[in-house]
């Protein structure tokens, strides 16, 4: 009866159920608050009780996250919130947990947790909010930034190229890479719903606009004009199609990916690409996640989503295994087991 | 056993194994321990192995020991100067010669005599007939000749053969000290199961060692050490890293929190990460992390999430620890630290012991950041220290730093192997689902701490982290005021600590003229130099700290009452300072050391002597 009682609960939740009572201090226009709201969409329709989400963050702004959800929260320090997700998922597998990161605190000093826990394949969900600069410390550029931006630190232009978080993420091993950005809300939740279903490991890079120190920085993906044909949306089993008029494709040509017409040259709908997520072999999808404008469109969606034992669960089988087959049950045995002598 | 010579009874002995990396040492010496136990002694022991995996053979630098220090009496430390050493070559001599004492018995392996040998070891000349051993007893053997010999017709190939010769010296040394040869005997059964030829073999190699001995009359003398009177109970020997681990274990049984270690491997400190990787049937989980920050910090996770978390490091991994010691400090969350010292600073000597990070764990984090800081004093006593460590965590809601050194955690001693039903329970306060009232900052009047809302729990979801709280409810806050509040509460609430722990003790007169102090891993060396001192009617008394932030409520009158107090520690006086700081109304005279090693006893009596004087 209880578990029915909870069950009730767990469908009755809605979106009120997760916001805390703290005041958002994040600025008026921020991308964040868009991101904010699809994740309380999506917290009441995971099927898990409040209790058993943990939010966990670094610094910046976005790591703020978790004092605005009323779930568990943990706003651990800078670049290191991985690290500590880890250690909650391991503590207790029970728990959906959540990281949010930023450009600066996932990809500069968290950098080396961030490929890890990847590589690892933990099951956590991990929200990296891409705005290619750093927003609280007031504007340095971050591993983000494209290539002669100017910022406070870079007043001549950066000299040094940027990180792709998703070319980064799976190359890292990954099972899981997906993109979103933060003006599509109903494509936030929908792939934020996709990121909590995979077992293991899943980053989704979420496009965010700083109003203050990047403002515009994603313009030349999201903009009203350019946004159809700046943007391919990654549907699996579905042909690579995109623009106003539904007539451009990604063709795999001569071992790269390329844009191309349909009804140009040839070439028809069943020339272009077929998006399959599942692919285990890294190739297609660490290309679609490389690609960027002006060349091509930038994909949008879940790129990757590969089956692979977890750590977790790896790790739980283990101990189940070895409690069932070991003679040692307690301390005490432990303590008086192997080579001892009596007085 | 009757033999020809003389057998003289002895109180203790120090006994070092030493030969290059290959020539299996450290199995030799763990035999010889084995066979110490069931002769009823008390012992400890301590392996010295290089840094490299694969040194140059036959070099000093290759050279391997083991070193058995046992007794009538009980042995306090893993010994210092020898009166016995095995040396298989000429580098184990030349490496050893700062551990001689006049009439040292050095039984030599002459066959390993050659120029190509002697020059390895950068020796000119054979050093066992030129005089540089003229204070020693040197007993050669041709230790390599007869192994061959006694193994010339089991048509063992010659690098088998000689990988036995081991066996033939610890045969001498068994007969040196009147041992029966049956736990060896036991051990060869039991590693070599189905191999009948290798069990034969290695019998037949320890019996010509003993025989020959005995034989030959190579001593004038044996030795008998009689049984020690420990209590009863059944013990085993145990080495202060894998302490550490089962202390750990233990406290999360009687605590009843599962334990979490998130850890990176360093040395002297990874063998307690190893061990704790053995346990998942105990339900253990041990992380190997990608780096020190990932340990603590998935401990930190882990510890949110209702673990008994603990990581462990050493010097530098301390270091890079720091910035995640204080979020622990910040969330006021249970959470061991583990800090195996090391010669420093930066990587300094990685396989040598120091006390040199008191300082790092007492003050290394920004802000005003107080954590509880304890120090372990026995390689068994690592069991009790990791429990204790785990219960003021787990009982007060802090970050523990305990610390441990190379020569405990890598030293072994007998332990006596407690009763869990007699180790005591361990309350966390975990709040109450579904408290109405729950705030996460509130706290108990007594303690100070606040509760545990572990995740998953009904009714407590709250948010933690490393930005300042608000006092009580927990929510952010830049308030000025609520920061002084807040500052002191932290520092208040490990001060309180010190309602929680054992009044210091005072070994002897409490007015002895002199109070040697020392802290951690010195204390069998040192309470053995004031015992002997004491033994010879010396007015000196001995404090040896186990809790070192806070202090044990009576260390002012601890203090207080001595013509001179004397800090003993192996750094430049980082105790000292911290007493000076703590109470400057006292002078303290300091002895320090920092090359690596152990206070010796004749240091330490040549110093107290000199004080007395």
């Amino acid at each position: 009866m209880q578990d029915q009682n909870m069950d009730k609960q767990v469908a009755n939740l809605t979106k009120e159920d997760f916001v805390s009572d703290q005041v958002v201090k994040w600025c008026p226009g921020c991308g964040d608050h868009a991101i904010l709201k699809a994740v309380e969409d999506v917290f009441p329709k995971l099927g898990k009780r409040k209790e058993d989400i943990v939010v966990v963050s670094g610094i910046g702004c976005s790591s703020r996250f978790p004092y605005y959800m009323n779930t568990y929260g943990f706003h651990s320090v800078h670049g290191r919130a991985a690290a500590a997700a880890t250690g909650v998922k391991l503590a207790n597998p029970n728990l959906s947990v959540w990281m949010i990161t930023g450009d600066g605190d996932c990809t500069a000093i968290g950098g080396n947790h961030f490929i890890h826990a990847c590589r690892r394949n933990i099951d956590i969900n991990l929200l990296l909010f891409n705005n290619r600069i750093y927003g609280m410390t007031k504007g340095q550029f971050s591993p983000c930034t494209f290539r002669g931006t100017k910022t406070k630190t870079s007043p001549q232009g950066t000299f040094e190229d940027p990180f792709n978080p998703g070319e980064l993420a799976i190359g890292a091993k990954a099972t899981f890479f997906a993109r979103a950005i933060d003006m599509n809300p109903k494509e936030m939740t929908e792939i934020f719903m996709e990121a909590y279903k995979h077992d293991g490991m899943a980053v989704t890079e979420i496009l965010q606009n700083c109003m203050i120190f990047s403002n515009g920085v994603h313009e030349n993906i999201t903009g009203r004009d350019v946004r159809d044909d700046m943007q391919v949306k990654c549907v699996h089993g579905q042909p690579l199609i995109f623009g106003k008029n539904r007539d451009k494709g990604i063709m795999l040509k001569n071992n790269k990916l390329e844009v191309v017409t349909i009804g140009q040259d040839g070439v028809t709908e069943k020339d272009i690409l077929v998006h399959d997520k599942t692919q285990q072999d890294t190739g297609i999808h660490m290309m679609l996640a490389h690609m960027m404008p002006p060349e091509y469109p930038v994909a949008i969606g879940v790129i990757r989503d590969v089956v692979a034992p977890t750590f977790n669960d790896s790790l739980d089988e283990i101990i189940a295994n070895e409690k069932a087959n070991s003679k040692i049950k307690n301390m005490d045995d432990l303590l008086n087991s192997g080579s001892t002598w009596t007085i | 056993m009757t033999g020809k010579s003389k057998v003289v009874a002895l109180d203790h002995v120090v006994i070092r194994f030493s030969g290059d990396s290959g020539d299996g040492m450290q199995l030799t010496g763990n035999l010889f321990s084995d066979s110490t136990a069931l002769a009823g002694n008390d012992f400890a022991t301590f392996p010295d192995y290089p840094a490299e995996i694969r040194p140059p053979q036959g070099t000093v630098a290759g050279v391997s020991g083991f070193q058995v220090h046992f007794g009538h009496k009980p042995v306090h430390t893993t010994g210092d100067l020898c009166d016995v050493l095995v040396a298989m070559n000429p580098a184990s001599i030349k490496a050893n010669m700062r551990w001689l004492r006049p009439g040292t018995i050095i039984i030599f392996d002459s066959d390993s005599m050659n120029e190509k040998a002697l020059e390895k070891a950068n020796y000119t000349a054979d050093p066992t007939v030129d005089g540089t051993l003229a204070d020693y007893q040197v007993v050669k053997a041709p230790i390599s000749t007869l192994t061959k010999e006694a193994l010339k017709d089991t048509g063992m190939d010659m690098k088998s053969i000689l990988k036995s010769k081991n066996m033939f010296a610890l045969g001498i040394v068994m007969y040196l000290f009147n041992r029966t040869l049956d736990s060896v005997y036991d051990y060869f059964e039991t590693k070599f199961k189905g191999k009948p030829e290798v069990i034969k073999a290695n019998r037949t190699v320890l019996d010509a060692g003993f025989h020959y001995a005995d034989t030959w009359e190579l001593f004038t003398n044996t030795f008998k050490v009689e049984a020690a009177d420990l209590d009863k109970g059944k013990y085993r020997n145990i080495t202060g890293n894998v302490a550490m681990a089962w202390g750990l274990m233990a406290a999360s049984e009687r605590s009843g929190r599962p334990l979490f270690l998130g850890s990176y491997p360093i040395t002297p400190a990874t063998d307690i990460l190893v061990e704790l990787t053995k346990y998942k049937n105990l339900n253990v989980k041990a992380f190997q992390a990608e780096d020190e920050i990932a340990g603590i910090m998935s401990s930190i996770g882990a510890s949110y999430a209702g673990s008994l978390a603990v990581t462990t490091t050493s010097g530098p991994g301390l270091s890079l620890k720091s910035e995640a010691m204080g979020l622990a400090v910040m969330t006021e969350l249970p959470l061991v630290i583990i800090d195996v010292q090391r010669g420093g600073p930066s990587t300094g000597l990685p396989t040598k012991t120091e006390q040199s990070d008191l300082m790092q764990a007492l003050y290394g984090r920004n802000g005003d950041a107080p954590l509880v800081v304890m120090a372990a004093k026995s390689s068994a006593g690592c069991f009790y220290s990791a429990f204790e460590a785990a219960r003021i965590a787990l009982e007060h809601m802090t970050p523990v730093i305990l610390l441990s050194d190379g020569a405990l955690g890598n030293g072994s001693e007998v332990f006596r192997i407690p009763r869990m039903a007699d180790m005591p329970t361990i309350t966390a306060p975990l709040a109450k689902a579904n408290d109405p009232d729950y705030m996460p900052y509130r706290r108990d009047e007594e303690k100070l701490r606040r509760e545990w809302a572990i995740p998953g729990t009904e009714g407590l979801r709250h948010r933690v982290g490393g930005l300042e709280k608000e006092n009580g409810k927990g929510n952010l806050s830049t308030n000025p005021e609520n920061h002084q509040i807040m500052t002191e509460l932290r520092e208040e609430k490990i001060a309180r600590v010190a309602n929680d722990i054992p009044l210091q003790e005072i070994d002897g007169d409490p007015n002895a003229d002199l109070l040697v102090v020392s802290w951690g891993g010195t204390f069998g060396v040192v309470r053995t130099a004031v015992d002997k001192m004491r033994e010879e009617g010396k007015s000196v008394a001995h404090a040896h700290f186990s809790y070192i932030m806070p202090l044990p409520r009576n260390t002012e009158e601890v203090l207080s009452g001595h013509k001179k107090i004397v800090v003993c520690e192996i750094n430049r006086g980082q105790f000292a300072k911290y007493l000076r700081m703590n109470y400057p109304q006292f002078k303290y005279e300091q002895y320090n050391k920092v090359q690596g090693l152990p206070f010796t006893l004749g240091e330490l009596e040549n110093k107290f002597n000199d004080l007395l004087k």
